[in-house]
């Protein structure tokens, strides 16, 4: 367990800089004007960010492949999404076909 | 005040479907910051360190790898600039959404708003007044849901099951996904995600945290040079909005 000193440090450090980097994105993009396509490469990359996400997020616990149970159910969630299921069902579906093959020892 | 005047008009403007949206991505979050909590819990946290923590940093990914390197013995500093190197892509989501926040005041507040879903919600969205209106409530959402959760976690502690019991950990990447599918019906925007994803699976198992989806973002640059090389002197050749064929499909699926 780390000194309170220490944690603190450490949490402003995480929340100061965290702040930073998120109001760097506002600032800049509204200090230059762009044009409509600069505009469309922004929508883009944070697509292309939040796809990255999800992957990584679908297949990795830190460096390591999480298992097949956890990418199973995001696959499930996808196609549930693709099929135009609410996000509610999205959401269900993916989480029970993880829990669901967890339970029957398919990690 | 600010904030009730910005929920009265979010609320106004948004439809049934995106409002449900955010109410079910509000509800998700709620539930993984449960899983947060209990973790944090386990690392030795006070619940009211939790909250804060949640409150502050508000990014949920990061807060697990500070956590994560503080459980495993190691200083602070040394998971807080761990967890700031899996919030730079923020920084991303922020040129995209930044549009949105209109005037100092707004700017200085939104930006502790954005996020993986708040990005999720906005750049996905073709119409800006919805988009905005969309950004302000899934934002404030996420402001309480988040550290609530967490503090809900902390406080249930080891009564909560696991959330992998759950399969918690397979609804969020399916959330960011299924909000993310209908701009990739633009096929520059499939393109360039096809090529990012694979760059951040593929260097994953070797970077730190949070390094492999910025790397993403080299993929998707080097797509558009492509596209603009192969398109030479056609300025027009690119569509110029992202989410353009999708447009209709969105409007039908929320």
């Amino acid at each position: 367990m780390s000194t309170g000193l220490s944690l603190g440090i450490g949490v402003a450090l995480l929340a100061v800089g965290t702040y930073a980097i998120r109001l760097a994105g506002p600032i800049l993009r509204n200090r230059i004007s762009v044009s409509a396509e600069t505009e469309a490469l922004m929508d883009r990359a944070a697509v292309v960010l939040l796809v990255a996400v999800a992957l990584t997020g679908a297949l990795f616990v830190e460096h390591d492949f999480a298992g097949w149970a956890r990418p199973a159910g995001v696959a499930v969630g996808v196609v549930a999404a693709l099929l135009r299921a609410p996000l509610a069902v999205v959401i269900v579906l993916a989480a029970a076909t993880a829990a669901g093959l967890r339970a029957l020892g398919i990690a | 005040m600010f904030t009730i005047v910005v929920m009265r008009s979010a609320w106004r403007t948004l439809d049934a479907a995106t409002l449900r949206a955010v109410v079910v991505m509000c509800l998700s979050v709620l539930v993984i910051g449960a899983s947060y909590g209990v973790a944090a819990h386990g690392a030795g946290l006070a619940s009211w360190q939790i909250v804060l923590i949640a409150t502050v940093v508000l990014a949920g990914s990061s807060e697990f790898v500070f956590v994560g390197v503080i459980a495993a013995g190691g200083a602070p500093v040394v998971g807080a600039l761990a967890g700031l190197l899996v919030n730079t892509r923020n920084f991303g989501y922020g040129l995209s959404v930044g549009k949105y926040l209109r005037g100092p005041s707004e700017t200085l507040l939104g930006a502790h708003l954005i996020n993986d879903e708040t990005a999720a919600m906005t750049a996905t969205e073709p119409d800006p007044r919805r988009a905005r209106a969309a950004f302000l409530l899934c934002g404030l959402g996420i402001l309480v849901c988040w550290p609530a959760g967490a503090g809900l976690g902390a406080f249930l502690g080891s009564v909560v099951a696991g959330p992998e019991a759950l399969g918690l950990d397979a609804a969020f990447p399916a959330l960011l996904a299924a909000l993310a599918i209908p701009a990739l019906r633009s096929g520059a925007t499939w393109a360039a995600a096809v090529v990012g994803g694979a760059i951040a699976i593929a260097s994953t198992p070797f970077l730190p945290a949070g390094l492999p989806v910025v790397g993403a973002l080299a993929g998707f640059a080097g797509v558009e040079v492509m596209r603009r090389f192969i398109h030479g002197r056609e300025p027009s050749a690119g569509p110029s909005s992202p989410t353009g064929e999708a447009r209709r499909d969105h409007e039908v699926r929320r």
